[in-house]
């Protein structure tokens, strides 16, 4: 992926920006030297690495503000960072740039189950999140499968989803209100404790902006009340399409399962080869989970087996106890572990509609032999978000570029199923120069004239989300501003 | 009037506007400042384009009426998981309301307590600026992070960044059977303590209001259930525990009373007749009894678990002046021309806030031609 040239402009004065950051921060929260900052060089796409200018750690909102405020007057390109668990290089730096790490903003500033919300600093991880109320049973819905690392901030930037979205939601759906650093210094609060906003819905742009229009540093969450209990089925077919009609036949009986998760014969095979959770060999397999009272999970999982036995499965299996639950979920589970053991994998996000889904299917398979590398599939069926993972050989010459090519085919195969490019992940520099596929010049321009309002200078974040060649004149303005 | 027909001509008429534009759907909701200009129409852009019931996602021209959406998912047992309220009878309004105005003025009843907001249901839009210039975004799935959410940014606005053409929306399936589980005779206090309770249960409330005056006195707390015949009545056992410590509760297991219960808390069916302004305000729901004691209401109905404020108050007045720093927002819903020229309608913004959304308006309608002022 082409990044940017830095701007020598702010790299002959790295000396005074330095001064000035570390006029504002402890010592130990400005990091400029070329071993520390090579930690912040990369995040979870780790095929493209730059260290930055220096990283930063502030704790509070205000020393955010007063970072942003330095960089705003030097021109400094920021780009903000949570836990840097992107997979589509959200948080990748340019030599210019200053990363802005929301690592040491990790408190709990306020609980209330009255009115079940929680609002937290952003660096706090999704699953502290959890943590944090699961004492009195309520929890945190949206569950990205980084949720152990990954940062509210970076699933705010993201809007990050998770394998329950069907029934709770994603990141916006559970986002109350924010505080945030505009790239002036300015701190905005938006939203907060009650419903909906009063004017235009800016929450709802801020999210999922990949940290292109302010820095978030204090989230306001919808905590829900956990459900008594839940419980998975497992079902095996020989057909993929079958299995796609008996997923659309679920969704139309009335059932609402919190999550159904899909898995196709390459990845069955190699889940069972690595977590021997006890799967079938078959085409296609899926896991459909119901929550409620024991009773309730009864009914919803008798109508969702009745469903199943229509498509003659090839295996049917209930969770009698947590026992069985927790081997259901074991395979699926580890499936990215159990890839990353036989190969390098690239990991797509592409979403379809559900109906397309055979075809989708199918047609990775035949863009698969084409290219000679193998593609597994795991994804979320109740939502069409796809995970094909390509596995390549890293070390192979040659093999990166090739994985690349049938990624970016695959997802435009997505778009032209009447999907998306990415469902969860986010665009960052992964999927920058694919937005063509998707959207028109003048679709691209409404959402930059949303960036020129907050950021009017595009020193946040500048290089990801919109094709370079379509960013370049807004880029450029802040070199030629000097 | 300017009635296109296409979403070409609807863009040709707005790139070849002379003067200012009132867009209106269906012209139930006039709600906002009142706006002067050449009425422009969206109600020639009918149809549903696409309907899956097994992705649980519709497509719909913006001017479609929503009763006939409604009618479209039903037929497949499903329905709009927002409830959204139809203002005729609050507003005195005649006409057919249209998707688009529901999704311009993001219009969600009393599910969206559990289920989210009209908004939240947005999958999709296609949308005419102010330039004329056709703009999609966000697309027909249920997970999508391609790019900003301007899907997110057209719901709520009103008409004022630009005329929505198309919408996708996600749909749920239609629940089984309902029951409404009530409280009686508390204090607003004690009734949002009921209410959070409620809510704070694994048993899945779907809607929670409170009425302080019911018609021959009395007050009345209102806690809807929804799914399986057997689990709503397993659930009304459940929260009777829960509740056990709020006095008498009656549990109403009619379906057909049960949903005349929710379609008069959707609609503020109360406040129909009575004259006076219509305040709404969303605050923070255990602020809402003291937030309630200072509008000087003559009556007040408090959905969303108290959350959701209605309040008529003698005319002319803003109730804001008494609501010093309270946490939330008030729009002015029901008054006269005279009033809404007189007052902010919609809730003033701190300045740095209100400078991104000017800013956001001078770029999408650079001409000043959409609804010009309505949101102030």
């Amino acid at each position: 992926m082409e990044m940017p040239i830095p701007d020598m402009a702010v790299l002959s004065k790295k000396a005074r920006i330095i001064e000035r950051l570390q006029e504002v921060l402890p010592k130990s929260a400005v990091i400029h030297d070329e071993i520390e900052t090579k930690a912040y060089e990369c995040d979870a796409l780790t095929a493209y690495k730059c260290p930055p200018l220096a990283a930063v750690l502030p704790s509070t909102t205000e020393d955010v503000a007063a970072v942003l405020k330095i960089c705003h007057q030097e021109n400094v390109p920021v780009v903000p960072r949570g836990a840097g668990t992107s997979l589509a290089g959200g948080a990748l730096p340019t030599a210019d740039s200053v990363i802005l790490g929301t690592a040491r903003m990790n408190q709990v500033l306020e609980t209330d189950y009255d009115n079940r919300f929680i609002r937290v600093q952003t660096g706090r991880t999704n699953l502290s999140v959890t943590g944090a109320v699961e004492e009195e049973d309520f929890f945190y819905a949206p569950d990205p499968s980084s949720q152990l690392a990954c940062a509210i901030a970076g699933n705010i930037a993201m809007n990050s989803g998770g394998a329950h979205c069907l029934k709770y939601g994603v990141t916006t759906n559970n986002l109350l209100g924010v505080k945030m650093v505009m790239m002036d210094g300015t701190i905005v609060d938006i939203g907060g404790a009650h419903l909906d906003s009063g004017g235009l819905d800016l929450l709802g742009v801020i999210c999922g902006s990949e940290g292109q229009l302010g820095v978030v540093t204090e989230a306001t969450l919808r905590i829900l009340r956990k459900p008594e209990g839940a419980r998975p089925v497992l079902m095996g077919f020989n057909d993929n399409e079958v299995a796609g009609a008996c997923v659309a036949d679920i969704i139309k009986a009335g059932v609402l399962p919190v999550a159904i998760e899909f898995m196709d014969r390459p990845c069955i095979e190699a889940c069972e080869a690595f977590a021997k959770a006890g799967y079938p060999m078959c085409e296609a397999l899926l896991i459909v989970e119901v929550e409620g009272s024991d009773a309730e999970i009864d009914e919803q999982l008798s109508v969702i087996m009745d469903i199943a036995r229509k498509h003659n499965p090839v295996e049917l299996r209930e969770a009698k106890d947590a026992d069985e639950a927790g081997r259901i979920w074991l395979g699926r589970k580890s499936a990215f572990g159990a890839m990353g053991q036989i190969n390098d994998y690239m990991c797509l996000d592409g979403t379809i509609p559900v109906s397309s889904l055979p075809y989708v299917l199918k047609r990775i398979g035949e863009m698969s032999k084409d290219y000679g590398l193998d593609v597994a599939n795991v994804f979320h069926a109740g939502d069409g978000n796809m995970h094909p993972l390509i596995l390549f050989d890293a070390n192979k010459p040659g093999d990166l570029e090739l994985c690349e090519k049938l990624g970016a085919d695959i997802l435009r195969l997505c778009v032209e199923a009447g999907g998306c490019l990415t469902g969860e992940h986010g665009v960052g520099i992964e999927k920058r120069d694919l937005m063509f596929d998707q959207f028109s010049g003048d679709d691209l321009e409404a959402q930059m004239a949303v960036k020129d309002v907050f950021d009017p200078q595009w020193l946040l974040n500048p290089a990801k989300v919109f094709p370079l060649v379509a960013s370049q004149s807004r880029r450029m303005q802040q070199v030629a501003a000097e | 009037m300017i009635s296109p027909r296409t979403e070409a001509e609807l863009a040709e008429a707005i790139a070849s506007a002379k003067g200012t534009l009132c867009i209106r759907g269906g012209g139930t909701r006039p709600i906002g400042k009142p706006v002067i200009g050449e009425v422009l129409s969206t109600q020639g852009l009918s149809g549903i384009d696409l309907y899956e019931p097994g992705a649980l996602t519709i497509v719909v021209k913006a001017g479609t009426p929503l009763a006939e959406v409604e009618a479209a998912l039903a037929k497949e047992n499903q329905r709009l998981p927002f409830e959204p309220m139809d203002h005729r009878s609050l507003l005195g309004t005649k006409g057919e309301p249209t998707i688009g105005g529901v999704a311009a003025a993001n219009v969600s009843g009393p599910r969206r307590i559990q289920a989210g907001a009209c908004r939240d249901y947005m999958l999709g839009v296609r949308f005419v600026d102010g330039t004329g210039t056709v703009v999609k975004n966000g697309g027909r799935v249920m997970k999508n992070v391609t790019g900003y959410d301007l899907v997110k940014l057209m719901a709520g606005s009103y008409g004022t960044l630009g005329v929505l053409s198309e919408i996708s929306l996600k749909v749920l399936p239609q629940t089984d059977s309902q029951a409404t589980v009530m409280l009686h005779n508390l204090s607003d206090h004690d009734a949002v303590k009921a209410m959070s309770a409620a809510l704070g249960s694994p048993f899945e409330v779907s809607a929670a209001a409170h009425t302080p005056d019911i018609p021959g006195g009395g007050a009345v707390t209102m806690l809807r259930l929804e799914g399986f015949a057997n689990s709503v009545s397993y659930r009304a056992d459940q929260l009777k525990d829960v509740l056990a410590s709020f006095g008498e509760i009656s549990v109403e297991a009619d379906q057909d009373k049960s949903a005349m219960i929710w379609k008069a808390s959707r609609d503020v069916m109360g406040f129909q007749k009575a004259d006076g302004d219509v305040w709404r305000i969303s605050a923070k729901p255990t602020d809402a009894p003291d937030v309630a004691t200072k509008l000087n209401a003559s009556k007040l109905f408090y959905d969303w678990g108290g959350g959701l404020i209605w309040a008529l108050v003698p005319r002319g007045n803003d109730v804001r002046a008494g609501l010093n720093g309270f946490e939330g927002h008030a729009t002015l819903i029901r008054a006269s021309e005279e009033t809404r020229n007189k007052m902010a309608v919609f809730q003033p913004e701190p300045a740095p806030v209100a400078a991104i959304s000017k800013g956001l308006r001078d770029r999408f309608d650079p001409h000043g031609i959409l609804n010009t002022g309505l949101m102030e």
